[in-house]
């Protein structure tokens, strides 16, 4: 069986991510025989999310409750899942690769001493299982053996297309209850406090999202920009050397060491396209380069590029938008 | 309070900024035309080492499993403020987590047979390279310590059970805070402290530490690793839409084309 940790939302639905590697789960069960996909969910599994995953192909919903896991820890959430590993015979433990599944596949890893892959994008072969995985930020890929079983792995955002299976699964409910041992409790979150409005999850489920970088030139230089992202409704995103500078602050940053973005349209403003940043942005949909650098790699990259000054191409943007009537 | 004394685990890295190149051999990225650097975690987790050791007047050691060149990471993170440096000789792309994880456990140990006790352990969330995203928590499974993963702060504070160490960070619903008992493993995500440039003094002063060198205490299972590949090239698509403001009409005809504007009322 092959055990896919599906992680929920503030509204108990599977993110999108989840439901990919669920997809990629299903891609590998059709690679070794049709071996069932289970998914595990800790918390509420409403009768939507349960028909959801029912309509991805999943055959049991394992839901992973108690006293032991009411409060997020490492350890004692890897405990429980290590606990559902062992009741169901599972040969494969996957999640998303969001920072929540790629720590508790790593805790699992620990635990049971095996080696795990982190941001798998494929698989090619089963014996032995070999995954491709994206390092240095995605700039490189690495071909990777997982000898042990359970293999454990996570999926990189994006790796595959979340899609619903050709036949449903039975998406039964099976409970767990799992005793956690105290010593897996030493280190839980004792509080959790909501983001400021303006620092919520916005800038990664933005449908657009208007970059800026070095080429902006100062942290009083962001009016231009700021207007455009009024005007688009979009999100400001920004690249290390802003918030290494202190023009923005880090929770703006899009990049390896910050956001990863997947809007509709990316507008990067001033920004030379290094990796660091590449690796955030690299999954939108269209790009649109303002550079004053034709041969720059966000430009070369880009969909579509305006060479020239930005201090000058940006406000004209804007103009031309108010005059066409956009903008609230 | 009690001093704490803080382990700060950091590794060369190729700097990103530039084209990834691989050694012949596919089992490494080449970084001698792109040059090296520190994680960006780590940059974040030394000054976070300087600060809490400072408050508690302990000490601040870093560590590095690397080639013998690591040495110039070492004597960076010295010259903003650590006391004292560790060197495993050994390369580091040879490693797994989890032999990485076993290196700095014997470091741990054998310093505390010593007597110095390193209460709390900072190390990256992933290095920018391997990307592997496990060797503290490998570490702390080692050392049979409590471990956090990805705060961006931390901060070592008194309680009536002893010295706990205050780590927050971001978690899917919001920002996450943890109080845990020392010894503790923490790892660090770039975004909670602006990591200090070393003063000149500091860099004099860096040069002077004496760094205990040593071999790793066994052989390294390796990381599983079959190759490095490369992405293919993608020949760039561009389509230059115009140079300077005069793109701008063109800029919002492709912008209407793309479905992404809502109309609204023009502001004065």
């Amino acid at each position: 069986m092959i055990l896919t940790l599906v992680e929920t939302d503030l509204e108990g639905g599977a993110i999108e991510v989840s439901l990919e590697a669920v997809t990629f789960a299903r891609d590998l069960s059709a690679a070794g025989n049709g071996v069932p996909v289970d998914a595990v969910v800790f918390g509420d599994v409403s009768d939507d999310l349960r028909g959801e995953l029912a309509a991805y192909g999943v055959r049991n919903v394992h839901r992973v409750a108690g006293d032991g896991v009411a409060a997020y820890s490492g350890a004692g959430w890897a405990s429980a899942l290590q606990s559902v590993l062992d009741a169901a015979g599972s040969v494969v433990l996957m999640a998303a690769g969001t920072d929540r599944g790629t720590e508790l596949m790593a805790h699992v890893a620990a635990r049971t001493g095996a080696s795990m892959a982190a941001n798998v994008l494929s698989f090619s072969g089963l014996a032995p299982f070999i995954v491709t995985r994206q390092v240095v930020g995605g700039a490189a890929m690495e071909e990777m053996k997982l000898h042990e079983r359970p293999a454990i792995f996570t999926v990189a955002g994006h790796a595959v297309e979340a899609k619903p299976a050709d036949v449903s699964g039975a998406g039964d409910v099976v409970e767990h209850t799992p005793t956690v041992a105290p010593e897996d409790l030493l280190a839980a979150v004792v509080s959790t406090t909501q983001p400021e409005a303006d620092e919520s999850g916005a800038l990664t489920s933005a449908k657009v999202v208007v970059g800026a970088g070095r080429g902006v030139g100062g942290a009083e230089k962001f009016d231009d920009v700021l207007e455009l992202t009024e005007l688009l409704g979009a999100a400001l995103g920004v690249s290390r050397v802003v918030t290494s500078a202190g023009w923005r602050p880090h929770h703006e940053q899009v990049g390896q060491t910050g956001s990863r973005i997947s809007p509709d349209l990316y507008v990067p403003c001033g920004i030379s396209g290094a990796i660091q940043h590449w690796a955030g942005c690299s999954s939108a949909k269209t790009i649109l380069a303002i550079n004053s650098d034709a041969e720059a790699p966000m430009v070369t990259r880009a969909t579509y590029a305006v060479i020239g000054d930005l201090h000058e191409i940006v406000p004209a943007i804007n103009a031309e938008l108010r005059n066409r009537g956009y903008g609230a | 309070m009690a001093s704490a004394n803080v382990l700060v685990c950091v590794k060369r890295v190729p700097d990103s900024t530039e084209e990834v190149v691989l050694t012949e051999d596919a089992q490494a990225v080449d970084g001698r035309r792109s040059g090296f650097t520190m994680s960006a975690h780590e940059e974040c987790a030394v000054e976070l080492a300087v600060q809490a050791t400072a408050s508690t007047d302990g000490q601040a050691t870093v560590l590095t499993l690397g080639e013998a060149e690591a040495v110039e990471q070492l004597r960076n993170a010295l010259a903003v403020g650590c006391t004292a440096a560790t060197h495993v000789l050994g390369d580091p792309f040879a490693f797994g987590p989890g032999d990485v994880a076993r290196e700095i456990a014997a470091v741990v140990r054998d310093h505390e047979a010593e007597g110095r006790v390193h209460d709390l352990v900072l190390l990256g969330n992933d290095a920018a390279d391997s990307g592997d995203f496990q060797v503290g928590i490998r570490l702390a499974y080692e050392l049979g310590r409590p471990v956090v993963n990805g705060a961006s702060t931390v901060e070592i504070e008194d309680s009536a059970d002893g010295p706990v160490v205050v780590a927050v960070g971001e978690g899917p619903d919001g920002q996450e805070t943890y109080r845990v008992a020392l010894p503790a493993v923490v790892t660090i995500r770039e975004g909670g402290v602006e990591p200090r440039y070393p003063s000149v003094p500091g860099r004099l002063k860096a040069k002077k530490v004496p760094i205990e060198e040593r071999q790793p205490v066994s052989e390294p299972t390796g990381p599983g690793r079959v190759k490095l590949v490369l992405p293919p090239p993608a020949p760039s698509a561009v389509q230059i839409l115009g140079e300077g403001p005069e793109a701008a009409p063109a800029v919002v005809d492709l912008l209407e084309k793309l479905g992404v504007l809502t109309p609204g009322k023009v502001a004065p």
